[in-house]
C-alpha cells in the first residue's frame, strides 16, 4: 500500500500545530540517560527505492516515511529506559540503488549493531540476509509484503513487520464478504505488481467465498499524472472501460503503481463502490486512526515529524518498540536475549489495535489486526467478526500454519 | 446531594425497583465518550434523570469528598471541569494539561494528580485555587492513578512503558516502578492499603502488587469458555472495602469478572453489556455500576447476590462512573 500514502494531514496538519503542546523540551531532559545504563543500539537502512510517481500528489511517499517512526519508538523506549537502565539509539544507513549488501552488514556488524530495521523491496532484503548469514544478525522488514517473503523465500534471519500481501488481500475480502459486496469486477493493471496483487486478492476470493463475476486488464503501464483539463477525456474513459454486461456488487482494482485505480471512483458506468488498491483498501495503520490509544500515538508522531503518520512510519515505530520490549522484558541489553524473547513464547506488544501483536513461529510474520479504509479514514477493522479460527481469530489473515511452505534457516 | 421525595420513595417501593434498605438517594454521574455528555441515575429508582451536557469527549469522572462537585476529564478540551452536583451546571475549569483521561483525588480532599496521556506527566492540582502544584515525569502514556488510603503514595501506570509508578506525594518523586503486563489501564489500592491492583488490557491480567515491597503477589488470568483470550481485555477494577473480593471490568469480552480478593482466584463471570470499562461501588457497597460503551447503557450489579439486577439504557459510549457520596 506504499503509494497510497497521504500527504494531506502535513499541509493542513500544519494549521493545527500550534495548537498543540509542544513539550519537546521536558522529553528531552527526562530522556538524559542514567549513567550506568546498557546500550542497545538499532541500525535502519534505507534502501533506494523507485517509487513511481502517483497520480494524487496526496499519495507521495515522504523520504523518511519508516525513519521518522522507528526515531518516536526510540524516544519511547528511552522514556521507560529511565526506569530500566537502558538506553536506545538509533544509527542511520543508505544503501544506494547499485549499493553493495555485504560490505553494509560488515560496516553495521563493526559498529556493534546486530538489530536491523530494513527499509527496502524485496531482492534487496534478500542481498542482506544473504550477506548476513550466520552473523548475529536479525533484519526487520519494514516494507516488503511479497508473499514469497514468507514462504518458499523465508528465512531465519528476518522477521516481517509490515503486513503480506496475503493478510492485506484477506483483510479486504473478509470486509466485503461480510458486507455481503460478493460478487466482484476485477481491474488489474499491466505491471507485474499489479499481477501478485491480483493473484492474491483471487486467493482470498476463494477462501472467503467471493467471486470474480468479469475481469478486466488495463493496459497502460504508464501515465502522465498531470495534464491540463485531462479530467474530461478520464471520465470518458473510464466510464467506457467499465461499461460491461455482468451484473456486480463492487469494483476490485488492482493497481500497485497508481496508473488508474483512482481514477474509477465516481467514474464508472454504474454506480458501484471501489475497492483493492483505491478506494477502500487494506493498510497496517492509517494517519487518521484514533482507536485504542492510537490518538497519542499520531499526536507524539507529528510532534516529532511535523507530517502525519503513514504505514511505514508505523512499521519502523512497531519495528523498534519490539526490540525496546523484547529488551524490558528479558531485562537484557544482549542480541541475543533480544532476539531470543522477540521470537520466543511470551513476546506480545500493544500497537494501537486493540490487541497484543506478536510474531507467527512459522514464517515470523508479524500477526495483527488490520485497517479497512478510504483516504479519508478507516472504516473497519479485520478480522471481521464471524471469521472464526481455532487459535486466534487475527491468524485468518495471511498465511496460516497448514498452508505454511516455509522452513526458517 | 437530592433528597428522595416522598413521591420518589413511594414509587419505589410500589413498583418494587429499590429493595427496602437501598434508598440512600445516591446519584451515578455517568461520563458519555460520545455524546459530550453526563447521565445522571438516581440509584433508588435505577432510572436516568438527568442528562447535561459537557465538555468534549468526556471519560475520568470523580466526585470531590463532600459530594457537592464532579470532577470531569473533558480530554479533547485539555480540561477538567468542575460541575456542580445540584445544578448540574459547569462552575469552573481546572488546568489539567492536556488531553487528561483518568485522575484520582488526595483522600483528603486536594489535591488531583492527574494522567496526561499526551505528555508523560502527571499533573498535580490544587482544586482550591486552581494552581498546578507540580509536574510529575512518568512513563509513555500515563493513564491509570490510584491512592493509597492514607495518602502517601500515588500510583500511576504508564500504557506503552507497562509500569505502575509509585510516586511519593510529599516530594512528588517516583520511588518505585513495577513492571507489569501491556497496557495497565488501572490502579487501586484496597481499602486497608495492604494491596494495589493494576489491570493490563492487552496483557489481560491483573497484577496484585505489594505496595510495601514493591512486588507483585499474584498475575491473575482469566478464561471464558467460548470467548477467544485476545478479547479478555481488564479494564477497570473495584475492591469491596471488606477486601473480600475485586471485581474487574473485561473490555470487549462484556463480562465483569468476580475475584475471591483473599485466595486471588475468579470465581465467577457477569455478563454485563458490551465493551464494559469502568466500575463503581455505591458507598454502602450494595451495587456496582459498569458502563458498557458498545451497547450504550450501565449494568447495575447486587453486590451481595453477584447478580446483573438492571441495565439502563445512557447516552452513547458510557466512559466513566462515579457515585455521590451521600
Amino acid at each position: 500500500m506504499l503509494n497510497r500514502l497521504f500527504l494531506s494531514g502535513a499541509f493542513f496538519g500544519a494549521l493545527f500545530f500550534v495548537s498543540l503542546a509542544v513539550p519537546s523540551e521536558r522529553r528531552a531532559q527526562a530522556q538524559t540517560p542514567p549513567p550506568d545504563a546498557a546500550q542497545i543500539q538499532i541500525a535502519y537502512v534505507n534502501a533506494a527505492q523507485e517509487r513511481p510517481l502517483p497520480i494524487s500528489r496526496l499519495n507521495i511517499v515522504p523520504g523518511d516515511a519508516g525513519l521518522r517512526g522507528a526515531e518516536l519508538a526510540v524516544s519511547d523506549n528511552n522514556t521507560t529506559g529511565r526506569f530500566t537502565k537502558q538506553h536506545f539509539t538509533l544509527k542511520q544507513y543508505e544503501l544506494p540503488k547499485a549499493g553493495d549488501a555485504g560490505p553494509l552488514i560488515e560496516r553495521i556488524l563493526q559498529d556493534g549493531i546486530g538489530l536491523i530495521l530494513v527499509s527496502a523491496n524485496a531482492e534487496t532484503l534478500l542481498a542482506l540476509s544473504n550477506a548476513a548469514q550466520g552473523k548475529p544478525v536479525l533484519l526487520f522488514n519494514l516494507d516488503a509484503e511479497e508473499n514469497s517473503l514468507r514462504q518458499e523465500d523465508c528465512r531465519a534471519n528476518i522477521v516481517h513487520i509490515t503486513p503480506s500481501q496475503a493478510m492485506l488481500t484477506d483483510a479486504l475480502t473478509q470486509f466485503l464478504v461480510l458486507k455481503q459486496w460478493t460478487r466482484w469486477f476485477l481491474v488489474t493493471g499491466a505491471n507485474q505488481t499489479d499481477k501478485t496483487y491480483s493473484e492474491a486478492i483471487r486467493k482470498s476470493a476463494q477462501k472467503f467465498g467471493a467471486q470474480i463475476v468479469e475481469e478486466k486488464l488495463y493496459a497502460h503501464t504508464d501515465a502522465a499524472a498531470r495534464t491540463d483539463s485531462g479530467h474530461a477525456q478520464v471520465q470518458k474513459q473510464m466510464a467506457s472501460f467499465t461499461q460491461i454486461s455482468a451484473d456486480y456488487d463492487i469494483i476490485v482494482v488492482a493497481d500497485e503503481s497508481e496508473i488508474f485505480g483512482p481514477y474509477m471512483a465516481y467514474r464508472s458506468w454504474s454506480p458501484r463502490p471501489v475497492a483493492g488498491t483505491s478506494g477502500a483498501a487494506a493498510m497496517s495503520w492509517h494517519p487518521a486512526h484514533e482507536q485504542w490509544g492510537a490518538t497519542q500515538m499520531q499526536n507524539r508522531f507529528f510532534e516529532l515529524a511535523g507530517r502525519v503518520m503513514q504505514p511505514l512510519d508505523f512499521h519502523g515505530w512497531l519495528a523498534a518498540r519490539a526490540i525496546g520490549e523484547a529488551a524490558t522484558r528479558s531485562a537484557s541489553g544482549d542480541f541475543a536475549a533480544i532476539r531470543d524473547y522477540l521470537l520466543g513464547p511470551d513476546f506480545g506488544v500493544a500497537a494501537f489495535k486493540g490487541q497484543k501483536v506478536s510474531f507467527r513461529p512459522w514464517n515470523q510474520q508479524m500477526r495483527q489486526p488490520i485497517a479497512i479504509a478510504t483516504t479519508e479514514m478507516p472504516i473497519s477493522w479485520s478480522p471481521q467478526p464471524g471469521f472464526l479460527h481455532q487459535r486466534a481469530e487475527v491468524d485468518t489473515l495471511g498465511i496460516d500454519e497448514p498452508e505454511s511452505k516455509c522452513e526458517l534457516r | 446531594m437530592q433528597l428522595p421525595t416522598m413521591h420518589t420513595i413511594l414509587l419505589a417501593g410500589l413498583i418494587g425497583l429499590a429493595p427496602v434498605g437501598a434508598a440512600q438517594g445516591y446519584e451515578a454521574y455517568i461520563s458519555n465518550e460520545k455524546d459530550n455528555t453526563v447521565s445522571v441515575i438516581d440509584l433508588d429508582t435505577l432510572e436516568v434523570v438527568r442528562t447535561y451536557p459537557v465538555g468534549q469527549r468526556p471519560r475520568g469522572i470523580t466526585m470531590t469528598k463532600d459530594g457537592k462537585y464532579v470532577l470531569l476529564c473533558a480530554s479533547d478540551d485539555d480540561t477538567v471541569q468542575v460541575i456542580d452536583a445540584k445544578t448540574d451546571k459547569i462552575v469552573k475549569t481546572l488546568p489539567s494539561g492536556p488531553d487528561p483521561e483518568l485522575f484520582v483525588l488526595h483522600p483528603s480532599g486536594n489535591p488531583l494528580y492527574i494522567a496526561n496521556e499526551d505528555d508523560n506527566l502527571v499533573t498535580v492540582v490544587d482544586i482550591e485555587n486552581d494552581k498546578v502544584l507540580a509536574e510529575i515525569p512518568v512513563g509513555v502514556e500515563p493513564e491509570g492513578m490510584g491512592i493509597s488510603p492514607d495518602g502517601s503514595v500515588m500510583v500511576n501506570t504508564s500504557e506503552t512503558t507497562n509500569m505502575a509508578h509509585f510516586v511519593d506525594t510529599k516530594s512528588n518523586q517516583i520511588v518505585a516502578n513495577v513492571l507489569v503486563d501491556s497496557r495497565p489501564r488501572f490502579a487501586e489500592f484496597t481499602s486497608d492499603g495492604s494491596q494495589l491492583w493494576v489491570t493490563s488490557e492487552i496483557g489481560g491480567t491483573v497484577a496484585v502488587i505489594d505496595p510495601s515491597k514493591h512486588e507483585i503477589i499474584k498475575k491473575i488470568g482469566f478464561e471464558v469458555p467460548g470467548v477467544q483470550p485476545e478479547a479478555l481485555q481488564p479494564v477497570g477494577v473495584r475492591v469491596t472495602r471488606d477486601g473480600q473480593y475485586a471485581f474487574v471490568a473485561l473490555g470487549p469480552a462484556n463480562r465483569v469478572a468476580v475475584i475471591n480478593a483473599k485466595t486471588l482466584e475468579v470465581e465467577q463471570y457477569l455478563l454485563v453489556g458490551q465493551r464494559v470499562w469502568q466500575l463503581a461501588f455505591t458507598p454502602d457497597e450494595k451495587y456496582l455500576i459498569s458502563t458498557n460503551g458498545n451497547s450504550n447503557d450501565v449494568s447495575i450489579i447486587d453486590v451481595a447476590s453477584q447478580e446483573v439486577i438492571k441495565s439502563i439504557q445512557v447516552g452513547r459510549l458510557p466512559w466513566g462512573v462515579t457515585v455521590s457520596p451521600n
